[in-house]
């Protein structure tokens, strides 16, 4: 229990949080603005790492290589999109279908190989875990800029109309809002940035493996509920995505310090689980609580 | 104009829930017409306007509006015709989002929406005076979230954003059934007005027979998913409850009467 040894590993937690942040505001826009719990984000993930892995390898430009990675990922998004608008599949069904259907993908594109190493020594990469410093900064430069990039599009006449789909498809359609498409844009948006931050990933951590993204879901709720701790009930749209992705970085550095106090790897995904159950679960409760207690029960609106 | 010919809408077809909703219903309206909508629950009214909206497709029959058959148009593509305001007033508006953000929203209907910012300076002058009309004190919360307001605020409001675009059609389903009494009397002045205003042709679904004789140039009663009675003008405005009250025992009557038929 050495706290330099702490100290030492919060640097990387940071920049691991800053690249998973931008997931985050993936799922934070599927999950809070479009009221649409989509699983894709699982292997979609993947496959922006594995899309920009190839390419690197493949002598592209690594900045260039995360457009495609973005593109990869948007596509992905599509799909699911498509299946739940076109053919009638429940929302969470159809993020479940994309994402099995995405391990062959990604397998595929990684050339059948279930890890594809991407040398730091080799390419120019962005950024790498062996610079930790430039990380943090490459990582939030692309965190703000898109936070800034979303501010803006969802204040303009498309992104408002995706907001009202989400918010009252009834209200939407009576406005002439063809709410099948708005979803279908939404998913793809979302899962873009999920592709990027997988795309950055394979850069920082110098290979894409068919597992990155395993239990992403469950870490973008993770931050939009800690984000959503941390910020309490400001409405401020930039800053809820920013907090959004700091949620990603405080739940690293909590990651960090249960690893520092002696948690097994092995156990890291059941106690994520257990840290986003109590999260998820603490509002209800606690409005149950209220309700018990004061006979006037809570605000309608949350 | 709004054109129904022989429109048929079963639901539950051919299960024990089976429902005729709509039976052969034919129905113009004349520009400019304002027609009250009564009848007994079920009788088929809030199908009508579903079907003019698009809710749903009909099994038979066509709908046309100044001439444009919109029979097979979607909702969405339905929406540039119509202004709505449903019976609950938490479903005309976005709740999470601010008052000028829905009006902006309403004020694009049926246009193409782009990348241009949703609000501009001038929009916001225009939706702040089109909200002082509504003497709701509204205009000084621009950007308030709509979830904040009372259920007659939010229902003045999604009143106010049906008509801010001009609809070729208005549907109005019991828009005041869910407020109280005061509140239901001030939203349904303020519909008289934007009515009167805009010339607007309007179907207005009520309970209240008395509603349904004050307002509007034409009276419609439905049951069992036909219209039974259709009045206008002159012989409207002599109309009383009783009156209406007779007709309807009349046509369900009726119904019963064939009901009878059958069994015995």
């Amino acid at each position: 229990m050495n706290p330099i040894a702490l100290l030492n590993s919060l640097p990387g937690a940071l920049a691991q949080g800053l690249i998973w942040g931008i997931m985050a505001i993936g799922v934070a826009i599927t999950y809070k603005i479009l009221d649409y719990a989509d699983l894709t984000v699982d292997n979609s993930l993947c496959t922006g790492g594995a899309v920009a892995a190839v390419c690197i390898i493949g002598g592209m430009n690594p900045l260039l290589a995360l457009l495609f990675a973005v593109l990869a990922g948007a596509i992905a998004g599509l799909c699911t999109g498509l299946l739940h608008t076109v053919l009638g599949i429940p929302a969470i069904l159809s993020g479940i279908l994309t994402q099995l259907a995405l391990y062959s993908v990604n397998m595929h594109i990684m050339g059948g190989k279930s890890n594809l190493t991407v040398s730091r020594t080799q390419y120019k990469l962005l950024l790498t875990s062996a610079k930790v410093p430039t990380a943090i900064i490459v990582s939030g430069i692309f965190v703000v800029a898109i936070v800034l990039l979303l501010y803006w599009f969802f204040g303009t006449q498309l992104g408002c109309a995706i907001r009202a789909t989400g918010n009252n498809e009834h209200m939407a359609r009576a406005q002439g809002i063809s709410t099948n498409r708005m979803k279908v844009l939404g998913l793809m948006i979302s899962n873009g940035l999920v592709g990027l931050s997988g795309g950055l990933l394979a850069q920082y951590q110098g290979n894409s493996d068919i597992n990155m993204g395993r239990g992403a879901i469950v870490i973008g709720l993770a931050a939009v509920v800690i984000g959503k701790a941390l910020l309490g009930k400001r409405k401020n749209f930039a800053l809820r995505l920013l907090t959004t992705a700091l949620g990603a970085v405080a739940y690293y550095f909590i990651l960090a310090i249960v690893i520092w106090a002696g948690l097994s790897t092995t156990d890291l995904k059941l106690f994520s689980a257990v840290v986003v159950t109590i999260f998820l679960a603490l509002p209800y409760l606690r409005k149950k609580w209220t309700a018990h207690h004061h006979a006037k029960g809570g605000s309608a609106v949350c | 104009m709004l054109k129904l010919e022989n429109i048929r809408k079963v639901f539950h077809p051919g299960t024990v829930n089976q429902k005729i909703a709509l039976d052969g219903l034919s129905l113009t309206l004349n520009d400019g017409d304002f027609v009250t909508v009564i009848g007994g629950n079920g009788a088929g009214k809030s199908t009508l306007l579903n079907t003019i909206a698009g809710t749903f497709p009909v099994d038979q029959g066509s709908i046309s509006i100044d001439g444009e058959d919109i029979t097979h148009l979607s909702e969405e593509k339905r929406a540039r015709f119509l202004g709505r305001v449903f019976q609950d007033p938490m479903m005309g508006t976005a709740a999470d989002m601010w008052i000028e953000e829905n009006m902006a929203l309403a004020a694009r209907r049926g246009e193409r929406r782009g990348l241009k910012w949703a609000i501009s300076p001038t929009d916001r002058e225009t939706f702040r005076r089109l909200l002082s009309e509504l003497d709701l004190g509204l205009e000084d919360r621009l950007s308030s979230k709509v979830g904040l307001l009372s259920g007659g605020q939010r229902q003045a409001l999604t009143l106010l954003m049906a008509v801010m675009k001009k609809p070729k059609v208005l549907l109005l389903d019991e828009h005041t059934a869910a407020l109280d009494p005061k509140t239901a009397a001030k939203v349904l002045e303020l519909s008289d007005r934007f009515i009167e205003e805009g010339k607007l042709t309007t179907l207005m679904v009520t309970h209240n027979m008395k509603d349904a004789i004050a307002h509007g140039n034409r009276l419609i009663m439905m049951n069992a998913g036909k219209i039974v009675l259709d009045i206008s003008g002159e012989e409207k405005k002599r109309l009383t409850v009783d009156d209406l009250l007779h007709a309807f025992t009349l046509s369900t009557a009726e119904e019963f009467a064939n009901d009878r038929i059958l069994l015995s």
